[in-house]
């Protein structure tokens, strides 16, 4: 039962301990498939953390969600009802965190999201029990748009996929650029050859390009666009330039500017130790998505230290004062449980063999997100 | 709209269309001469993807990748031919279309296993980088232009080996009368092996080809097999010349629907409405397509009468 | 009682006891899964019209399971924001009762059903396979974009709808509607495969030209099982929906028309239980492989292959012999 139940404590130790209150942690994760990659990263971050604070009284229940929004809501199901867990994490994609948040907050659960951070939990319904450890979903697209201004361009072309996420990721990026589109395209989910894109961003004048194509979508459209020739600035959100793919779009992602809320040459002690024993760990750099899975475990362990989970208001202030060491520095929650963080620009640089990211500077200071003010908690 | 970008834009669907040729190619030869519906071959396309990407990376020659493609694709067809499929002939499609379905599973999880869950790498050769300009000043891609090339030659080689030599007479007389030709002391056995592993390594090719300039990961077989077949049965199954046409009509609905459609729209619409309108129908072209085609012709453009 | 008869009521007795036993013994998850396995059959059963007695190959069946759970996801959407559905020409509100969705989830199911038979069904063999696949790839396309409705992110539902009479939100009496729904339906069948109707559509899958000779029109048969084949399927996608509080565009996905086929092989085309076996079969592996490996498909990939290899009529082919294969 390799992942079925992977408690970290030690028989003995329980038993010798009584006293100490049992948190039960519920993860509902990708592991199969295509998207298996990043939620393994999650995985392995979040586990990393819980093994460094050496405790005893965390107990982690793993799940492969096979990214299925209906085996996610079955599985959260059994979280709540058999395993009978605390709190839930873990979960990558939006459409599978709208289908599994709201039911398990509304049972009285608290849910920590390593990554999902859809427009709908942030503003109307928000929780006081949703804490998103990631982003809004805007975020990095907001970021997009303010290097966009800082560059001086004005003539930008955008793409994105015809689904909720890449409406909002055009939306985000429009919400700070001030200049001219001279397209807007949505192109099919899932979609391998973009050809007719290209030729319309070639046909286009535009002076920049603007792209939200997460996973094996913007590995095609990368390698596509260099070798179209066409000499444009691209700029994109982290998602296609995590050290998970980047290998896999090789020297077309060079020189490419990305906006991310991490980056593993960001400098504070947290990181740094988070970056290396990561790395000694699993035998690979960690992606921003390990680093999310991290923070999200040392923010769960840091309100544990403070509160018993059993008290619900005495936990859920516990989080809300996040006091732990993130790897991006400065973390705090806004009013809406949501982050209020720098978002960088990086670049695509080789180091040795491996490409991977390098921070340039912040495009965005302390930024909270567009939805705060419509959640009433 | 230049003239210039409509012309680019033929030769975008001209090379997505041939690409799928490669695939539907293996998949109507299978199904004509051996009856059977092959939903692994989405699989088979994964297997040359990924064995050009390993092979690529460890000598660091794209065409030795293509090599291994070839040989990877053709080797694992052949394989899963003499142990699972080879039982399914005279089943019915039901048991065909379950069998399949378990090895696209085993295909998939299988790679992720020994690949780990991450997209490979695999690049286009520095010889074919970069864009040459056509006549008339149109900027494009050396690498696709050599894809048209490269699937029009398959194409032809293709109609030769069926039309002239003795491999393709046994083919085409195998698909008319099996046990007649059993009967006539050809080793029906063999060439059943022999015609899947060239549909495989069809697939596998056009795999590699297409890996380079996209995302060679687990699961990129599934959305060219729903297109393979979607070509096939338009072109009628069975038939080679209906598989060429059926990828082109495909591909060029593809490519043109996903650029005319939001640009119609834009013309009664606000933009960002038009192209979200305009890509949803566009994504939805060549299913309409296919199914006004068998509406109209219930066996396909070129298929035999049921 | 041929020995099918025994595994039914063997099957009957599971499906009874085990939630019960679930209930005393305080395991609600349990009770979860096994009505994610009532209704999973249902949908495989009303498939099973079309593809087992009807011979009719349909790889796009999910269509109906998808609009029967939209049809629950927007009348509970519109219920529960307090928003009309429609002011034009009249006004139609949302609901929350069960009732309501299962009769709109079955007509509107029945009604599509109905045109995509009238055009599919001019095509045989192959040609219908992927040209019901074609229509499930449309909606599945048309549902991802449809932005008024969650697109690719679905729809949520905060509260199980209502039954007159009856706490849904108490796992056993979901299960208990869902499984009387079941039984409604296996008995439906069980009488129409029985019936004038189902044995001349039994002849117009078998011998087509006979059918015709005596005057019939196999045509209008396969249509009528088509359509009630669909409604039965929208019906068990209403029931899902509300299963998981939840509907999104996976309910089209052509795989999930492909797990519908897998759970009739699994049990054994054309028999009465065969898609109830199945569908049980397929969750519990899924549920115990799946807490055993990462790489779970690939022995379900093994699995399903031997049934197919060396398990001819499926589950019950093997428990009950081959007294009454599907041919």
């Amino acid at each position: 039962m390799k992942f079925k139940s992977l408690a970290l404590s030690c028989a003995i130790a329980a038993l010798a301990a009584p006293a100490m209150a049992e948190v039960k942690v519920g993860m509902i994760t990708t592991l199969s498939g295509g998207g298996a990659g990043l939620g393994i990263d999650v995985r392995d971050g979040f586990m990393l953390a819980i093994e460094q604070s050496g405790r005893d009284d965390i107990e982690v229940v793993i799940e492969d969600d096979q990214r299925k929004p209906d085996v996610a809501v079955q599985l959260a199901d059994k979280m709540v009802q058999s395993e009978k867990v605390d709190v839930l994490t873990g979960i990558i994609w939006s459409n599978l965190a709208m289908a599994v948040v709201p039911s398990v907050t509304a049972q009285g659960k608290f849910y920590l999201s390593p990554n999902a951070g859809p427009s709908q939990l942030a503003g109307r319904g928000c929780h006081q029990n949703y804490f998103n450890v990631a982003w809004q979903n805007d975020n990095l697209h907001e970021g997009a748009g303010a290097h966009a201004n800082a560059k001086g361009y004005s003539k930008t072309f955008i793409l994105a996929p015809n689904y909720p996420a890449g409406k909002d990721a055009l939306t985000g990026y429009k919400r700070f650029y001030e200049g001219d589109l001279t397209g807007e395209l949505y192109t099919k989910l899932g979609q391998t050859d973009y050809a007719a894109e290209i030729a319309q961003i070639r046909a286009s004048g535009a002076d920049s390009v603007f792209f939200f194509l997460p996973g094996g979508m913007g590995i095609s459209f990368l390698k596509q666009f260099a070798d179209s020739g066409i000499d444009l600035p691209v700029v994109g959100p982290a998602f296609s330039f995590d050290q998970g793919i980047l290998q896999a779009v090789g020297d077309a992602a060079l020189g490419v500017a990305n906006t991310s809320q991490w980056s593993k040459d960001l400098d504070n002690p947290a990181n740094a130790a988070f970056v290396a024993s990561f790395e000694q760990e699993y035998g690979r750099l960690p992606s921003l998505y390990a680093s999310q899975g991290f923070d999200t475990a040392n923010l769960l362990i840091s309100a544990i230290d403070k509160a018993d989970v059993s008290d619900a208001d005495g936990f859920r202030e516990a989080l809300r004062a996040a006091e732990f060491d993130s790897t991006r520095g400065e973390f705090k929650f806004g009013p809406n449980h949501h982050p209020i963080q720098n978002i960088y620009v990086r670049e695509v640089i080789r180091e040795g063999d491996v490409l991977t990211n390098k921070v340039l500077g912040a495009a965005l200071e302390a930024r909270g997100d567009a939805y705060a003010a419509d959640c009433k908690m | 709209m230049s003239a210039i970008l409509v012309i680019e834009q033929l030769l975008n669907g001209l090379q997505s269309g041939i690409m799928l040729f490669l695939m539907a190619a293996g998949l109507t030869l299978v199904f004509g001469v051996m009856g059977l519906i092959n939903l692994a071959h989405g699989s088979l396309y994964m297997v040359g993807a990924f064995a050009a990407a390993a092979a690529s990376a460890a000598t660091g020659s794209f065409f030795l990748g293509l090599v291994a493609a070839l040989i990877g694709a053709a080797a694992a067809g052949a394989i899963i031919e003499l142990t699972v499929l080879r039982r399914l002939y005279a089943r019915d499609h039901l048991d065909q279309v379950l069998a399949t379905f378990a090895l696209i599973l085993i295909f998939s999880e299988g790679t992720r296993w020994v690949f780990g869950s991450f997209p490979l790498f695999l690049d286009i050769p520095d010889l074919l980088s970069g864009p040459v300009t056509l006549p008339g000043g149109i900027q494009y891609p050396l690498y696709r232009l050599t894809l048209i090339l490269i699937g029009l030659a398959v194409a032809a080689g293709l109609f030769w080996l069926i039309a002239r030599t003795r491999v393709g007479i046994r083919i085409r007389a195998g698909e008319n009368d099996r046990e007649m030709i059993a009967a006539l002391g050809v080793d029906i056995d063999r060439l059943y092996t022999f015609v899947f592993a060239l549909g495989a390594a069809l697939a596998g090719l056009a795999g590699a080809l297409v890996g380079a300039i996209q995302s060679v990961q687990v699961g990129m077989g599934e959305p060219v097999l729903i297109l393979a077949f979607v070509v096939i049965v338009i072109g009628g199954i069975g038939s080679i010349k209906g598989a060429l046409i059926g990828a082109l009509l495909v591909g060029l609905t593809d490519t043109l629907g996903s650029i005319f459609l939001p640009q119609l729209f834009r013309l009664f619409m606000d933009p960002a409405a038009a192209s979200q309108i305009g890509a949803s129908l566009a994504s939805m072209a060549i299913y309409v397509l296919m199914a006004a085609v068998l509406i109209w012709k219930p066996t396909g453009l070129f298929g035999a009468k049921a | 009682m041929t020995r099918e008869s025994y595994v039914n009521l063997a099957c009957l007795a599971g499906l009874i006891l085990i939630p019960l036993w679930a209930h005393v013994s305080d395991e609600p998850f349990t009770i979860t899964l096994a009505t994610r396995a009532v209704i999973l059959a249902l949908a495989a059963l009303g498939l099973n019209i079309a593809l087992g007695i009807g011979g009719l190959v349909s790889f796009g069946h999910a269509v109906f399971f998808g609009i029967g759970g939209y049809a629950m996801g927007i009348l509970a959407h519109h219920a529960q924001n307090y928003t009309p559905i429609a002011e034009w020409p009249f006004l139609i509100e949302g609901t929350k009762s069960m009732p309501i969705i299962w009769l709109l989830a079955t007509v509107v199911s029945g009604i599509v059903a109905f045109l995509i038979g009238l055009l599919s069904l001019r095509t045989t063999g192959v040609y219908f396979i992927m040209i019901t696949l074609a229509f499930g790839q449309m909606l599945f396309f048309f549902s991802i974009s449809w932005a008024e409705y969650g697109g690719e992110d679905g729809l949520a539902i905060y509260v199980r709808n209502g039954f007159p009479g009856l706490n849904t939100l108490v796992p056993l009496q979901f299960y208990g509607l869902c499984l009387a729904i079941l039984l409604l339906a296996l008995a439906f069948q069980w009488r129409l495969a029985k019936s004038p109707f189902g044995l001349a559509l039994n002849a117009a899958r078998q011998v087509p030209n006979r059918v015709k000779a005596v005057g019939l029109n196999p045509f209008k048969l396969q249509l009528v099982a088509f359509t009630i084949s669909g409604m039965i399927t929208g019906l068990a996608g209403a029931l899902f929906a509300d299963l998981n509080r939840f509907v999104s565009p996976t309910m089209f996905s052509w795989q999930l028309s492909g797990e519908f086929i897998v759970f009739i092989i699994i049990g054994g085309t054309a028999r009465l239980f065969g898609p109830v076996i199945g569908a049980a079969l397929f969750v519990i592996i899924e549920h115990v492989l799946g807490g055993i490996s990462d790489y779970w498909h690939i022995w379900f990939g093994f699995l399903l292959l031997g049934i197919v290899l060396f398990g001819k009529g499926g589950v019950i082919g093997l428990l009950a012999g081959g007294a009454k294969a599907h041919d």
